[in-house]
């Protein structure tokens, strides 16, 4: 079977299923799965442009996404006044503070003598410069936080439109992985992975301790929307219209009090209906677009030598290519996208939740997207993250229903039973776990495996 | 004097001795990364949740032991089900090897395809140990808690602060320089540890003077998986087992080994208990040892804590990042990179 047809037999099934899931579940279920299978797309995009293109192995994609998430509190968000009053200059000199010290340590660093004189400078410096940023740090966060805890306690955003959030999510995501990439690419490839796994827990750690920038653990709730709210939908006589034109047929029959309740339930019903639409339509521009940029880049003179790259670091090199600096942009590049994808991801939580960022969730479940699908094969991550989002979402009730069949040869008071029941949810892992190994082992391509010179 | 002796004893208790506890933790666990290191040339992110898996088994066993009254007198009885636990992980490790790596190793794909493979492996134990014993804390210490009271000793000593020593913390000591002792030992005088260091030294060389690699690599993970489930035990009777925090040790552990120098074991000891050391020391709030020592005038208002006890991973981070940048081979030669 050619790979075009593949992408159709799997991008059809895929349609299939979730016609099944609007079908017999409801079509609310079936957007909210939908909506999530786009986001993961863009995201499986992110890692594929990483890992597909380039053989980078990233293991912190869930800092990346969480980044984007905190884009989204700070560009949405009203600046809190009061909390700026309170620590907004003290934070201003440590902020300026650290910048001079980290500097002054890269101006030492840089410094041609070496030795003891050196390293003993260099200490002076960064131990002296935290104590310094401390100084002014310690009051501003302090000040902040107690600035009324219960409905903020933080400094708020910059109360844009919170679409903005997609691009500087991006931007945030890319920084962070920047630093990472200076760190860690050129040396042996096992070390990128062990410094992303450490920056994505570092980076979530600071989102679940810094009250006074995301409002840690006590979580950002309320983020405004891009698209409408549905009370607000549902008092719209224009709304109500519509409504009422593309159901005429089933409103046809009836008349008075039955039919004024039937509208009024269909309106309801529509009005979130509209809503998911409203933000698949969104997810759906923002997953083709980036769709599209990927498929070019590949395709392109570019593509090609990152390619040549993965595949051969050392002749690559020998042809004049600067390969580090090529793994430190495809890795700026990828974690961008994820960064987008994080901060949409946000945007339709409506909400921004620090202790909800799970490596298994964010991490491994995108690995897995990626692997399944086909790395190296741009619809392949998309497809494969439309699948594996829809097992992971489905598999929970198919799984209890499973261990409840399973188990019912127990008593119904069994402390087994109850702990099998209770544990099926761990199964998911597991399973996701199995797949992924077993496609590496016997399918290493994934559905759409990555197509490599002319046919 | 005596506000210099409370000083001491104070920073011995908050710092010095879980430091030491902690440091012998790590190491357990760094040297299991470094030999699977040298030998199978990759990075097992499933270290981790190996350790919780033999550690799972451990308290499976405990209480099984406990429900039938056996318990070991002031020991924990944890330790009555070690052996027995070491065998079965090393049994599940063995079975990974030939599910998984065993290909990886026969196609000689780059290590990176192996490194990916154990993350594969890692959610799948994971979601194993999740699923049988539950994400939830798990405490299974019995047995002695303290070896001196903090009460007994302020009588003893006359001091205002007392010094706490757990059990748990000079069991963990004992143990681990019982099994670092042996382990040496056995890499150095026996000849499948001599034919170990051979095969990590060079490979083809190793294979030529006709040393079976199907038996190094399996002594390798017998070991890895031994020294994990007894770490992982003595972690787990210091503080207490939750899945998700032995999934956090990998980043320390990693670091210890990097710090040491990858594939070097004397260098996985002393970075683990380098990393142990930082992340004690800097997350311990100085104000009472400060205040003890400083003039009364001087004394600190705040908590004088460098970085707040939620950021412990990210020294080890710090850590790592450094050595990475200023010392790759880390800091006794690592041989590989």
């Amino acid at each position: 079977m050619s790979l075009t047809s593949r992408a159709l037999l799997g991008f059809g099934t895929m349609a299939v299923l979730l016609f099944l899931v609007g079908y017999y579940q409801s079509w609310n279920v079936m957007l909210a799965i939908f909506n999530l299978c786009l986001i993961s797309g863009i995201m499986a995009l992110g890692v594929n442009i990483q890992w597909g293109y380039a053989g980078l192995f990233n293991v912190g994609i869930m800092g990346f996404a969480a980044m984007g998430g905190v884009a989204a509190v700070l560009v949405s968000r009203p600046p809190v006044m009061s909390a700026w009053q309170a620590g907004g200059t003290n934070l201003l000199i440590s902020a300026v503070v650290t910048v001079a010290v980290i500097g002054i340590a890269v101006f030492v660093a840089r410094w041609k003598r070496s030795g003891w004189l050196k390293s003993l400078l260099m200490l002076v410096v960064i131990f002296g410069g935290y104590l310094l940023i401390r100084y002014f740090y310690d009051p501003a966060v302090n000040a902040i936080e107690a600035d009324n805890p219960a409905k903020s306690g933080y400094l708020g955003g910059l109360g844009l439109p919170i679409i903005f959030s997609w691009v500087i999510g991006g931007l945030f995501a890319a920084g962070a992985a920047w630093f990472i990439g200076k760190v860690a690419l050129g040396l042996r490839s096992d070390y990128l992975a062990i410094a992303t796994l450490g920056i994505s827990e570092i980076l979530v750690a600071m989102m679940k301790n810094e009250d006074w920038l995301t409002r840690g653990v006590k979580n950002v709730s309320g983020l405004t929307r891009p698209v409408p709210y549905e009370l607000a939908l549902q008092d719209s006589p224009r709304f109500a219209e519509w409504v009422e034109w593309f159901y005429s047929g089933r409103l046809a029959g009836l008349t008075g009090a039955e039919e004024a309740s039937l509208l009024r339930q269909l309106i309801v019903e529509s009005s979130s209906l509209f809503v998911k639409l409203c933000y698949s339509g969104l997810f759906l521009t923002v997953l083709l677009i980036v769709l599209a940029l990927c498929v070019y880049a590949l395709a392109s003179p570019w593509g090609r030598m990152v390619r040549a790259i993965r595949d051969n670091e050392v002749s690559a090199a020998a042809m004049g290519k600067n390969v580090t600096r090529r793994h430190l942009q495809i890795f700026i590049l990828g974690s961008a996208v994820v960064g987008i994808a994080g901060a949409m991801l946000t945007t339709l939580d409506g909400q921004f939740t620090p202790s909800s960022y799970q490596p298994l969730r964010f991490t491994f479940l995108i690995w897995v997207m990626v692997i399944v699908g086909g790395s190296g094969n741009n619809l392949g991550a998309v497809l494969g993250a439309f699948l594996i989002w829809f097992i992971w979402i489905e598999a929970e009730p198919a799984g209890n229903w499973l261990m409840g069949v399973l188990t019912s040869v127990l008593d119904d008071s069994s402390e087994l039973r109850k702990h099998l029941i209770n544990s099926a949810q761990h199964m998911r892992l597991f399973i996701m776990g199995i797949v992924m190994l077993t496609v590496m082992r016997f399918s290493p391509g994934g559905i759409l495996p990555e197509s490599t010179g002319r046919k | 004097m005596i506000d210099f002796l409370n000083a001491i004893v104070l920073f011995a208790n908050f710092v010095l001795i879980p430091g030491f506890a902690y440091g012998s933790q790590l190491a357990l666990g760094a040297l299991g990364i470094t030999l699977l290191y040298s030998i199978l040339r990759f990075a097992n992110f499933a270290h981790g949740d190996l350790m919780a898996f033999g550690t799972m088994i451990v308290i499976l066993i405990t209480w099984w032991l406990q429900s039938n009254g056996i318990t070991f007198g002031p020991l924990p009885t944890a330790l009555l089900a070690v052996p027995i636990a070491v065998a079965i992980t090393a049994a599940f490790a063995l079975l990974t090897d030939k599910l998984v790596y065993k290909h990886y190793r026969e196609i000689k794909a780059p290590p990176i395809r192996m490194v990916m493979a154990s993350v594969g492996v890692m959610f799948v134990m994971n979601g194993l140990v999740r699923f049988i014993i539950g994400p939830n804390d798990q405490n299974f210490f019995d047995g002695e808690r303290f070896i001196i009271k903090a009460r007994a000793f302020k009588k003893m000593t006359g001091l205002n602060e007392g010094l706490a020593i757990k059990s748990s913390q000079l069991l963990t000591v004992v143990v681990a320089i019982i099994l670092v002792t042996l382990l040496f030992w056995f890499l150095n005088r026996t000849r499948t540890g001599k034919s170990m260091r051979a095969f990590s030294d060079n490979e083809d060389l190793a294979l030529l003077s006709g040393i079976s690699p199907q038996k190094v690599v399996m002594v390798t993970w017998i070991l890895a998986a031994g020294l994990a489930t007894i770490a992982g035990t003595l972690y787990g009777l210091d503080k207490s087992f939750k899945p998700f925090t032995y999934f956090q040790l990998l980043l320390p552990m990693f670091s210890a080994a990097v710090v040491g120098g990858v594939g070097n074991p004397v260098g996985a000891i002393l970075g683990g208990f380098v990393v142990a050391f930082s992340e004690v020391t800097v997350t311990y709030a100085y104000k009472k040892f400060l205040t003890y020592l400083l003039p009364t005038d001087y004394a600190p208002e705040g908590l004088m804590q460098l970085l707040s006890t939620d950021y412990k991973f990210a020294v080890s981070f710090i850590i790592l990042v450094v050595v990475l940048l200023v010392r790759p081979t880390g800091l006794l030669k690592g041989k590989v990179i």
